[in-house]
């Protein structure tokens, strides 16, 4: 486990590498979910305060 | 001016001598580029000491850093007046292809913002104590280069047009794209500096200068038409 | 005629919502997966590089980063220039979804690019071809969202920054040419070489699985963004009336 953590000398580089790799897909994974759940809520306020007209979705 | 009688030369024709007779109403936009290059380059020297062995491992650098910031700020000028007084639009409403007559409004820019800084160049070369050899290939690409710059920059001007805050927003797009450009410029003054041939570099940048030609004005009309929107 | 029929109605909102709304876990379990495994076996299965010792392992998490900002900006463009071409909004949605996913990713990779350049030339940051590339690649995010952001007009934002995307695509190559050229005149010294066939299994595969894991993980978050992008765009569609419950 030592010898792992070691990196054979590289651990300065590699687990600060894992590291931002980590944070970068979290980053990604959290954003999105709060994006996703930011809209959905809003959404939904905006359903129950009736306020969307009757407009077709005829335009893509 | 009626789409029916006037035939696509002619209107190209219009539109170019047009820019070009304004300009030279308005000096001051065309100077105005030539000054800051000047005065870019001269900040060089003064910043990193006088010695000629340094300047001279410098020249091609800076003269084509300093020559690609003033054309970028001379974009400023390409569209905005006749944006803001509608001329631009009335292009756009006179039945002509507007990527033609954009590619007309662009070669006058590229003559009045390129041609100024292609004959201030040989004397800041010489003030960077560079060998009067490099003379030919550093007009040479600085010739090309700027033509290439003003059809990148066409496209990145109309594209900001629309906004509120356009000069920095299109330096941050035009600049990564104009990369290449100031690689190979660079680099055809360095080689000549070395006394190498230095036709490589220039044949690629004739080369992205066609292609700009072709397809830059296609960019730009889309670009104005959703600016104008 | 099949092909198209389809083609409208995933390009239709509501459809499209419940759609990527069912792909979801289907992309992103997977990916978490292949992640997982892929990292795993990185950084323990793989053997040490004979030249690089421990150090390589840092291909593990750069090279796919490398990847997907480049597979981030070919799917922006294309996105954008079908949504310019054909007037669809929703893929004018995945590419002003797909521009922060691809930013970060380049980042990554220019980091970790930076953190391996260490060990390996003695300096935070060389001068290399694929590093100024992907650096070239970043500017080209950075600009993206700039004018993206510039806009206020959604429909605009939508059409202007789609023929940046496009141009952008055209100059990549040109970029990646003259950054190589540019690179091979300087002699660089490119200690970051990519995996060869010559790779033994045990290193590839891991890597083969990093690669498939952190694509399939975009589309997981391009999923979700443009769901929440689509929610957005269409607050007023009657359509939203039938959501089902979260």
């Amino acid at each position: 486990m030592e010898e792992f953590l070691h990196m054979g000398g590289y651990a300065r580089y590699v687990w600060p590498s894992y590291g931002l790799a980590l944070l970068v897909l979290g980053w990604n994974i959290w954003s999105a979910l709060r994006l996703g759940r930011a809209a959905r809520a809003g959404a939904e306020r905006r359903l129950a305060a009736g306020a969307t007209e009757g407009r077709d979705h005829g335009d893509r | 001016m009626s789409a029916v009688t006037t035939g696509l030369g002619r209107a190209a024709w219009l539109v170019f001598e047009r820019d070009l007779r304004l300009a030279f109403r308005r000096w001051d936009q065309v100077s105005h580029p030539v000054v800051f290059f000047v005065m870019v380059v001269t900040l060089f020297p003064l910043a990193l000491g006088p010695e000629p062995s340094l300047l001279r491992n410098m020249a091609a650098g800076v003269v084509w850093v300093a020559a690609l910031l003033s054309s970028l700020l001379a974009l400023e000028s390409l569209y905005r007046a006749d944006f803001e007084d509608g001329t631009l639009e009335q292009l756009t409403l006179s039945g002509q292809p507007l990527a033609w007559l954009l590619l007309a409004k662009t070669l006058a820019h590229w003559f009045l913002s390129g041609i100024p800084l292609v004959v201030a160049a040989p004397v800041l070369a010489a003030s960077l104590a560079a060998p009067s050899t490099v003379v030919g290939v550093l007009m040479t690409s600085l010739a090309l280069g700027t033509g290439v710059l003003s059809f990148l920059g066409s496209v990145g001007a109309a594209l900001t047009l629309g906004t509120r805050r356009g000069g920095v927003l299109m330096s941050l797009l035009v600049l990564p794209l104009a990369m290449p450009v100031l690689i190979f410029g660079a680099r055809a003054t360095e080689q000549a500096m070395h006394g190498e041939p230095a036709a490589g570099p220039l044949w690629l940048l004739a080369a992205m200068l066609i292609l700009a030609i072709t397809l830059a004005p296609w960019a730009s009309s889309a670009a104005v038409r959703i600016s104008l929107d | 005629m099949g092909t198209w029929t389809w083609f409208h109605k995933l390009a239709s909102p509501p459809h499209f919502y419940r759609i990527a709304g069912r792909l979801i876990p289907w992309f992103a379990v997977p990916a978490a997966l292949l992640i997982a495994g892929g990292l795993y076996g990185g950084l323990v299965r793989a053997p040490p590089d004979y030249q690089q010792g421990e150090a390589f392992r840092i291909i593990y998490v750069h090279a796919p980063s490398a990847w997907l900002s480049l597979v981030c900006y070919t799917t922006m463009a294309v996105a954008a220039a079908v949504g310019l071409i054909w007037r669809i909004k929703l893929a004018h949605a995945l590419a002003a979804a797909t521009a922060p996913i691809g930013a970060s990713f380049a980042l990554l990779c220019l980091a970790t690019g930076s953190l391996w350049g260490r060990p390996m030339w003695g300096t935070w940051w060389e001068w290399d071809a694929r590093l100024t590339s992907q650096l070239i690649l970043f500017f080209l995010y950075l600009g993206y969202m700039a004018l993206r952001s510039a806009y206020d007009d959604l429909g605009r934002a939508d059409r202007a920054s789609a023929v940046l995307a496009i141009v952008g695509i055209v100059n990549v190559p040109i970029i990646h040419f003259s950054v190589d050229w540019w690179n091979s005149l300087h002699q660089g010294s490119t200690v970051i070489r990519k995996g060869g066939p010559a790779m033994p299994p045990s290193m590839l595969v891991p890597l083969l699985m990093c690669f498939a894991g952190f694509t399939l993980l975009y589309a997981a978050l391009a999923c979700i963004r443009v769901r929440a992008e689509v929610l957005e765009r269409e607050r007023n569609a009657t359509w939203l009336r039938e959501l089902p419950p979260a």
